[in-house]
């Protein structure tokens, strides 16, 4: 019996490790083409499907104005049709760059994190420490309702009745880095908050007890006992909101603007990894396609290097 | 041991249930989506029978059809005959529908835009709703200086294919720097994406000195302001379903080479410029159930229509439902 229980909880983590790695040797694959064609410029470049002709500039450019020629112009091309795509990729070649949304995933998981952290912390502590049991149990209820909330509905939430506040308060566009960012650090909010409360709970009632009787005030014995006691847990809990808020793809797309341009301010619109991702599947083939698979590339390393670093950091720290 | 065996027999009689044949099985576009599934409900009340679409859009309906996963495929962007040909299919148009320039300009209820003005605003060179080329089709109305916004899809759709279509036919600029696309980086600095058309709907609804396109029914369904606008002949058409069934009357779709054609920016005094016609992909060795497919289209032209004018389409004129019949009798299927 000992020896199937061994073996079974064996099996089923190293089930994980397969489907790591397996996840990784497909992105790897199924992106090898535009890693090939492009190579580490993807990720310094802004341009997203830019298409370079191949033939010589030896047309001349018709005056903008001048509508009247255009159409006498195409009158004579009346019913054959413009599309030569399939046939004709000899013609001009399509430049994709990754900078943009890679730029737009880390600002927006950065301004979630800034937004939700320290009021997420507050809750933990108020939770914890000070509320007294009734209002705590139904405080915490509510926060785990707050997590239960399907993304896409926090998507159309924010942009039916956030991205107004946010654009009369801030002032610019409705959908952009700033909304995104606010929304998503609404959905990683319970995350962080609950398992913060939970981990601060299991410090031991004697260390609390012993410091007041040492004459802590309450505020000391959060700062110095609780904290340092539960920092395993937060950051636990900021590692798996990191995780979340990396990957957000629905309540992003709807508030973030969708368009391939770096952001100026911190309320213009742009894209990030899994917005990309998700507006262009359904319709990208052949180059497109892989270097959305690169994308999802450097996503996967993204968020596995910052989760790594922040584990082995702050494990090592706590050691 | 009874209860596994009670729960397997039940498993057995569902499996072999749903492995009924008579479910037509469709995908593709997401534009006409709305009217074939209305179609369908229709269809099947009379008929019985039920057909399956699931929108994925164009590009993963085309796959879809090639591969022969489905039994017909909804697609916006219409195959040239040398594709067709390759892949054994054949292909026939549905519906046609209108895309409109939906605005927010509080205070202005006709808002007319010319040809140059679209185009201009599709890329980015009109920077404030007050510029020369859209006030000067607009004399006597009060445009306010304010940024203009323009909204587009942010993802890649049949809806943006037929309007870049429009826009590559009316300016040759257009034509040369982006062609017809179903998704591209849209240039200028003053515009954003909306996710799927109800996403650039209340967009459109919420920002103020806004501009976009988007498909007349939801348009009209989110009550928005359309813009009148200009066709080849010089007029400035009203988008209604009078002007959309005009243009589509004049739609140059030929059965010689299995309809390829856009029909955007037709010929007419009344046409209203920016129609699309959608198609449908039908695999070319499958003779009995494509006999099936075309036998709910058929039905279709002749009862569906009252259903696509609610929902803001234009069902296909006689004239050209006829062409289409004899495709469909040129290519050995018959009704």
């Amino acid at each position: 019996m000992e020896k199937i229980f061994q073996k079974l909880s064996f099996s089923s983590a190293s089930l994980v490790f397969v489907l790591l790695v397996g996840i990784f040797i497909t992105l790897y694959t199924a992106a090898k083409p535009a890693i090939d064609e492009f190579g580490f410029d993807f990720i310094t470049n802004a341009e997203w499907n830019k298409e370079l002709s191949l033939k010589d500039e030896s047309d001349t450019i018709l005056d903008e104005d001048n509508y009247t020629d255009d159409d006498a112009i195409l009158d004579e091309d009346d019913d054959e049709m413009m599309l030569d795509d399939e046939d004709d990729e000899s013609m001009s070649k399509t430049i994709y760059g990754g900078l943009v949304p890679i730029v737009g995933t880390l600002l927006t998981t950065l301004i979630a994190l800034a937004f939700a952290l320290p009021i997420a912390m507050g809750i933990a502590v108020f939770l914890a420490e000070i509320a007294p049991k009734n209002i705590s149990n139904i405080v915490g209820v509510a926060i785990e309702l707050l997590a239960a909330i399907p993304s896409i509905i926090f998507g159309m939430w924010g942009l039916y009745y956030f991205a107004p506040i946010v654009a009369d308060i801030v002032g610019g566009y409705q959908v952009s880095l700033l909304t995104a960012g606010l929304v998503l650090g609404v959905m990683i909010l319970p995350f962080m908050a609950a398992i913060s409360r939970d981990s601060m709970n299991t410090t031991p009632g004697v260390l609390k007890e012993s410091a007041y009787a040492l004459g802590a005030t309450k505020f000391e014995v959060i700062k110095d006992i609780i904290f340092p006691y539960s920092k395993t847990g937060i950051i636990g809990s900021i590692i798996l909101a990191l995780g979340r808020a990396l990957g957000e793809t629905m309540a992003v797309a709807f508030l973030i603007g969708s368009i391939f341009v770096l952001p100026t301010a911190i309320n213009s619109p742009t894209i990030s990894i899994p917005v990309a991702m998700a507006n262009n599947f359904g319709e990208a083939s052949g180059l497109g396609e892989s270097a959305l698979f690169y994308l999802a590339l450097i996503l996967f390393v993204i968020s596995f290097g910052i989760i790594s670093i922040a584990k082995f950091y702050f494990l090592k720290k706590a050691n | 041991m009874t209860k596994v065996f009670q729960i397997a027999l039940a498993t057995a009689v569902l499996v072999s249930g749903l492995n009924a044949t008579d479910i037509i099985k469709g995908s593709g576009a997401s534009f006409p989506y709305s009217v074939y599934q209305k179609w369908i409900k229709a269809y099947n009340k009379e008929t019985g029978l039920k057909i399956d679409y699931i929108k994925k859009g164009s590009s993963k309906g085309i796959k879809d059809a090639k591969a022969r996963s489905v039994d017909f495929a909804g697609t916006d962007k219409p195959l040239s005959p040398k594709v067709l040909k390759k892949n054994g299919l054949y292909q026939f148009p549905a519906v046609v529908g209108a895309i409109t320039m939906g605005y927010n300009l509080p205070g202005i209820y006709d808002l007319k835009l010319s040809r140059a003005a679209i185009v201009s605003i599709a890329n980015g060179s009109i920077a404030y709703w007050d510029n020369a080329l859209i006030a000067k089709a607009n004399i006597g109305v009060n445009l306010p200086h304010k940024k203009l916004t323009f909204i587009h899809r942010a993802d890649g759709s049949g809806t943006t294919y037929n309007f870049t279509y429009y826009l590559s036919k009316v300016s040759k600029k257009w034509r040369k720097t982006y062609g017809a696309k179903k998704s591209l980086s849209w240039p200028g600095d003053h515009h954003i994406g909306g996710k799927t058309n109800s996403g650039v709907a209340a967009l459109l609804k919420q920002t103020k000195y806004s501009v976009g396109y988007i498909d007349y029914a939801d348009a009209k369904n989110n009550s928005i302001a359309m813009a009148t606008v200009e066709n080849r002949a010089g007029n400035f058409i009203k988008p209604t379903l009078k002007s959309f069934q005009i243009a589509a009357a004049k739609a140059t779709l030929n059965p010689k080479k299995d309809f390829y054609a856009v029909i955007a920016d037709p010929k007419g005094a009344d046409s209203y410029p920016m129609v699309a016609a959608t198609f449908i992909l039908i695999p070319s060795e499958k003779v009995d159930m494509n006999k099936d497919v075309i036998k709910f289209y058929n039905w279709c032209y002749t009862n569906g229509q009252d259903i696509a004018k609610s929902l803001g389409f234009v069902p296909l004129p006689d004239s050209l439902t006829n062409k289409v019949k004899d495709y469909w009798s040129l290519k050995g299927i018959n009704l």
